[in-house]
């Protein structure tokens, strides 16, 4: 029965949100809370050699000043890296306030605890701090040249990892290729800027050796862990609950050094405190993504299919390496993308920068491997004299060799091999949605009133719904109301509803009726976030399982409790009841719809006080399930996008934007395509907007919403989407992940569009975003080199 | 990112204000805020002592009067760009102010505010600088006095206006009733600072006729807006044309082009002299649309 | 010593007394002194829009304007706009119909924006729209939903002819 999964019904989370009764971590006011601000180094890269905090310690309204050195022993360790891997040669994590070296401009090296915020910002500059700057580096490219100062001092080398994928013999595929094309790409380095910055209380109760972590996270458990290793206290001492979350989009998921510090401020003051990131502070010290070098070269034969790719790539991780060799891993698992690429081979290095860390930004690795493997398809294009869509269509994997191994390990550990989907499909209705094939006219068109059009075309395979699991408790309270926890926080994905969707069709019931209670470590012991596009397959299928489980325990009782088979109830409108449907049962009419509220099974179920439990029962209307995929589900698109360019000032205008997607099964269709638009909205401000910009040591220059240019309204066009649904075989949904879709593929297809505008001149676009004035600079570039040609 | 503390000071009158500013240290004066309040967020700007204008009711308001419009400097930007009789008699403005933040910051900001503020970007200054014979009014405890726009754009953000002087009303002189007018610009987004953007004002000989007046100014180039000289003189007694607008912009030359992480100054110069062109084309055929309308 | 002074002001139409600090912020004072948390704060420069609160009818950013600032003014938010507290407004149903929130951060400011848009103007085009809501940055849902759900509340209220009072405080 499925009266809600598949729906495009409302969202359960907005009435409160639209009237400003949302609850995010700045709206939480606790009695005595204390607020806190921090002092952040204004070098890329220093020693510290001494911190004088008298000053701002004697200021009217100041609590503490707490550095290093006042924190407990077991606070002073760095922060655990949760993703060893063998390919990684040093780690390099932060402590929660640093011991003696700042390696990013920006890093917190002392907090400041005060009645209110204004008063901890006074403080904050009145700390006194012997830095002694040192040596930076910037680019991570020249970081890797020969005498190049260490990012860390205590480092051998600016390299943190190297490590190779490899598939097919890629020397025979060079070695017989009839045509070699190579190229170079760097793609740079955003953020997620989130809409609400980050920020927490921590609230120490020292009577209760409890403390409560309120934080706008999408890992609360990972938080847990942490927290427990550090305090070394027994887990059901610390409690991490989120609240509402302003947006998360990867970055929030990490386990921030400053949180540990508000953690340890509470703790040692025994109140509660509040840090409330600014947006100053979230463009210097909340993690970013995506700086990465590719130099890559592509094989393919006279008909233009692919023979083999290969190439290095170089990922700077920032300061330090939280997330390991996943991102880069991810990175160069999703290169060969829907393609049938007989051989790969991808060697990578991972190097260290004085800028703060990378870890995932919404999709993770998967732009960059898109944009590089979709710019070597174009090159191919072109260099063979061909059509971008013929030459894509010639190389994908056809329906019926699903399920495809790639022949690469992906970071899950398990071979990438792609259990369904049809991507000739996908890439002939996309070029349909865009009329790819009128396109040629109204190119001409424009053309004769000095326009000029181009369309861009980008295909992706995306793996989503990673492990290990995601957990889920089903319960029947015994006032027969239904709740669903769920370890995992959401930041907009609106798992309020989708989850309440997937349980209600069990115990049919309207899935407003269904509470999901997401993101506390009090309410589900094992839980690991809101990331990868995971939810819906891991969090979602446990919510099926442990709904079903209950479903069918009710049943079970039920049919005791009314001395009918199980075969013959249902669960309808809050009851469990008998069919009604004459004629298929033995049951004698006169008891059809006789049945029982889920209050009275669940009081029945929890036994009675003092009596004996029925025997073989088990106490309680609740299951908890742990849906453990066994490999990524693999979701796939094709983006069809059509620019103007303005070749005099180099702006772009997107005219038309058309997405296919295949995300499997659709729980709601309205939210997917909301997730769908919001990912592209992300694509077109990675291709055309925005920039992180540093200098030569590493000084971040854009720091406010002016300088590093988020798309508005007015830059973001309509977008066109609409799906196939390959049920996924890998979970009991058929769903796939559909969070970063719209990001991942969409980069890819703008850039291409705006090259395929500027081809009059002959123009390669081989960086991202690609700005204005760079598109002027190219032009006048191929100009010149036409001139000195002729 | 909250504001360093200060003293609040709030005078309903202008000799309150200046007296304020004449006697008090570190002082600023707060107009809209739509400048100000960002930089004592970040603690760029600390004054001690915040003298603020909104109270004082004189200090805003539309008038035309002997060939000008005169703006209370406090007059907020959208009162200019809702106002019938700036449609009617300086519509360059209301072309401008499209460009000018967005509506919420329009709503507070006002057109002494962004002169002070003197963004070299800025497009409420840069139809100041088109106007030739804008005349600024400032008033300090000792006295009233009066300033051409050259006596006021001194450098890089930097106003003329000594430090206990109060900007007081901004005087535009009218052009004829069919002159053409354009405001164009290139921002990376909606509402951005402009890397260039280009007043142009043109008054031709009626219908068809050669232009008789042009006045060009471009922002967001230099240090401050400039009067592109010797692209207006290429103009007079010419008919516009293509050609002669393609001209009179390679005829705008910007040696001191500003450059910086962003925008180089090459972008900057080939992005002016694109605006001249289309600024000047824009003016010209609205002025042939006013001849028409007439 | 801290500078000091008591202002009042109507908060979607009752009266608030309070001494602050002048150096607070609008913003600050409706989320922290007010605790009228639907105002939210997401950049505090005046560029995301997600402070907007309407002040004698117009939108402002509050993280640009002193508390001190709005002392004798009516200042109408977020929390002012469901005429019931179970029911929503036009522009509220809309936003829920069209899925014109996800993370619902941005949400209060682009509601605050449409308000005093959609006084103003009864006939909006998708451009226009656009273009009003252009000072107000959301990072989840694209816009697209958000300028539907404009569109569709526009229309709705001029179905309903007199009930863009309904708007109208």
């Amino acid at each position: 029965m499925n009266a809600w999964f598949g729906a495009s019904v409302q969202r359960k989370e907005d009435p409160a949100l639209l009237c400003g009764k949302g609850r995010y971590a700045d709206d939480i006011h606790l009695p005595g809370m204390l607020q806190a601000a921090f002092v952040r180094s204004p070098f890329p890269h220093a020693r510290i050699r001494n911190i004088d905090v008298s000053a701002a310690k004697a200021l009217a309204g100041v609590h503490a000043v707490l550095t290093y050195r006042d924190l407990p022993e077991r606070l002073q360790e760095p922060i655990e890296m949760l993703q060893p891997n063998p390919s990684i040669l040093q780690v390099f994590m932060p402590h929660v306030l640093p011991k003696d070296e700042v390696c990013y401009a920006g890093e917190a090296l002392a907090i400041v605890v005060a009645e209110n915020r204004y008063i901890a910002e006074d403080a904050a500059a009145l700390v006194e701090v012997d830095y002694e700057p040192l040596p930076s580096v910037s680019d991570c490219l020249k970081g890797l040249e020969p005498g190049a100062p260490l990012a860390q001092a205590r480092a051998n080398s600016n390299i943190l990892a190297k490590m190779s994928l490899q598939s097919g013999d890629i020397e025979r595929a060079f070695r017989n290729a009839p045509h070699v094309y190579r190229e170079r790409l760097h793609l740079h380095r955003g953020g997620a800027f989130f809409m609400e910055c980050r920020g927490l209380v921590a609230d120490w109760n020292p009577v209760s050796a409890l403390l409560t972590v309120h934080v706008g996270t999408q890992s609360p458990h990972r938080l847990h862990r942490v927290l427990i290793d550090l305090l070394q206290c027994h887990d059901s001492q610390v409690r991490v609950v989120t609240p509402d979350i302003g947006g998360g989009f990867g970055p929030r998921g990490q386990v921030y050094h400053e949180y540990l510090a508000v953690c340890a401020a509470s703790i040692l003051l025994e109140r509660p405190v509040k840090w409330i990131e600014d947006r100053r502070e979230n463009f210097l010290a909340t993690n970013q993504e995506r700086d990465q070098y590719w130099d890559m070269e592509i094989a393919v034969d006279e008909e233009a299919r692919i023979l083999g790719l290969r190439g290095r790539l170089v990922h700077d991780t920032g300061a330090y390496l939280p997330k390991g060799v996943v991102l880069p891993w991810i990175a160069g698992a999703t290169v060969p993308g829907p393609y049938v690429l007989p051989a790969y081979k991808l060697d990578i290095v991972v190097a260290m920068t004085n800028k703060i860390s990378v870890s995932p930004v919404r999709g993770a690795g998967r732009p960059q491997g898109v944009v590089v493997m979709e710019r070597m398809m174009d090159l191919v294009a072109a260099k063979r004299g061909l059509d971008r869509a013929e030459v894509r269509r010639r190389n994908l994997i056809r329906p019926e060799q699903m399920p495809y191994a790639v022949g690469i390990t992906f970071r899950d550990g398990r071979p990438v091999v792609y259990d369904s989907g049809d991507y000739p499909a996908c890439q002939a209705r996309a070029l349909q949605a865009a009329d790819y094939a009128g396109f040629a006219e109204r190119r001409e068109r424009a053309r004769r009133d000095g326009r000029y059009i181009g369309i861009g075309i980008s295909n992706s395979v995306e793996a989503t719904g990673l492990g290990p699991y995601e957990g889920a408790t089903v319960r029947v309270n015994t006032n027969g109301k239904i709740a669903v926890y769920v370890g995992a926080s959401s930041q907009g994905q609106s798992h309020k509803t989708t989850f309440a969707q997937i349980a209600a069709d069990h115990f049919g019931v309207d899935y407003r009726d269904v509470v999901v209670i997401g993101g506390d470590t009090a309410t589900i012991s094992q839980g690991h976030g809101t990331f990868g596009a995971r939810m819906a397959v891991t969090a979602g299928s446990s919510v099926h399982v442990a709904a079903a489980q209950v479903a069918s325990q009710i049943k079970s009782i039920a049919a005791e409790m009314l001395e009918v088979p199980e075969t013959e109830l249902e669960l309808r409108n809050g009851r469990v009841q008998v069919k009604q449907v004459p004629g298929t049962s033995g049951v004698p009419r006169n008891i059809e719809g006789v049945g029982l509220s889920l209050r009275e099974v669940a009081v029945r179920s929890i036994g009675m006080s003092g009596f004996a439990m029925r025997p073989g029962s088990k106490p309680g209307l609740e299951s908890t399930a742990y849906f453990t995929p066994d490999k990524s589900t693999y979701a796939n698109g094709t983006h069809v996008v059509e620019v103007e360019v303005d070749v005099e000032t180099g702006q772009v205008r997107i005219l038309r934007f058309v997405v296919v997607h295949d995300c499997g099964r659709l729980i709601n269709p309205m939210i997917v395509h909301g997730q769908i638009v919001g990912g592209v909205a992300h694509a077109v401000g990675n291709a055309l907007l925005e920039r992180m910009v540093y200098d030569a040591d590493g000084q971040p220059l854009s720091t406010n919403f002016g300088e590093y240019m988020l798309p508005l309204a007015s830059d973001v066009p309509h977008v066109n989407v609409s799906h196939l649904e390959t049920p996924s075989p890998l979970n009991p949904l058929g769903v796939k992940g559909v969070g970063e879709g719209g990001t991942i593929t969409g980069i890819a297809a703008i850039i291409s569009a705006v090259e395929d505008a500027l081809s009059p001149f002959g123009i390669r676009i081989r960086e991202t975003p690609i700005s204005p004035q760079r598109i002027v600079e190219l032009i006048k570039e191929a100009r010149q080199s036409a001139h000195k040609s002729v | 990112m909250k504001p360093a503390p200060f003293t609040y000071h709030d005078p309903r009158t202008v000799e309150e204000a200046v007296g304020l500013l004449a006697s008090l240290d570190n002082a600023r004066v707060l107009a809209g805020g739509q400048s100000l309040m960002p930089m004592m967020n970040f603690r760029y700007a600390q004054p001690d002592h915040l003298i603020d204008l909104n109270r004082i009711a004189a200090m805003s308001g539309i008038s035309v009067d002997k060939g000008a419009i005169a703006f209370g400097a406090m007059t907020r930007q959208r009162e200019i760009e809702f106002s019938p009789q700036v449609s009617e008699v300086c519509p360059i403005l209301q072309a401008a102010l499209v460009h000018v933040g967005h509506r919420q910051t329009r709503n507070r900001g006002t057109i002494g505010g962004s002169l002070c503020h003197f963004d070299p970007s800025a497009e409420l200054v840069n139809c100041v600088c088109v106007h030739d014979g804008a005349v600024l009014k400032a008033r300090s405890k000792r006295g009233e006095r009066t300033l051409t726009m050259s006596d006021f754009a001194v450098g890089y953000m930097t106003h003329g206006l000594a430090p206990d002087e109060i900007l007081c009303s901004i005087s535009l002189p009218l052009w004829s009733p069919r002159h053409g007018y354009a405001y164009v610009e290139v921002a990376r987004r909606r509402g951005d600072f402009a890397i260039a953007g280009v007043a142009a004002l043109i008054e031709t000989e009626g219908r068809g006729g050669a232009i008789k007046r042009a006045s060009l100014s471009v922002a967001g180039v230099c240090q401050t807006p400039v009067r592109p000289r010797a692209a207006e003189a290429a103009l007079l007694g010419e008919r516009p044309s293509q050609e002669l607008f393609e001209a009179a912009a390679s005829a705008g030359e910007f040696p001191e082009a500003l450059s910086d992480a962003y925008v180089s100054a090459d972008y900057r110069r080939h992005v002016a002299q694109v605006l001249i062109r289309r600024a000047l084309s824009a003016a010209a055929e609205k002025a042939e649309e006013r001849w028409a309308d007439a | 010593m801290p500078d000091r002074r008591r202002i009042s002001v109507l908060v979607n139409g009752a009266g608030y007394e309070r001494e602050v600090e002048t150096r607070l912020t609008l913003a600050d004072f409706l989320r922290h002194d007010l605790r009228l948390t639907g105002t939210h704060v997401g950049c505090e420069h005046g560029v995301c829009g997600a402070c907007t609160v309407l002040l004698d009818g117009l939108s402002v950013r509050s993280c640009l304007m002193l508390a001190v600032q709005a002392d004798g003014c009516s200042i109408e938010t977020v929390e002012g706009l469901a005429p019931a507290p179970d029911q929503l407004n036009l522009l509220q149903q809309a936003f829920m119909k069209r899925h014109a929130l996800q993370c619902g951060f941005c949400t209060p400011g682009m509601l605050m924006t449409l308000t005093e848009y959609l006084r103003a103007e009864p006939n909006p085009t998708e451009e226009g729209v656009r273009e009003a809501l252009s000072g107000n940055i959301c990072r989840c849902t694209g816009y697209q939903a958000i300028v539907a759900a404009a569109l569709d509340a526009a229309a709705a209220l001029r179905e309903q002819g007199g009930a863009r009072e309904e708007l109208a405080k």
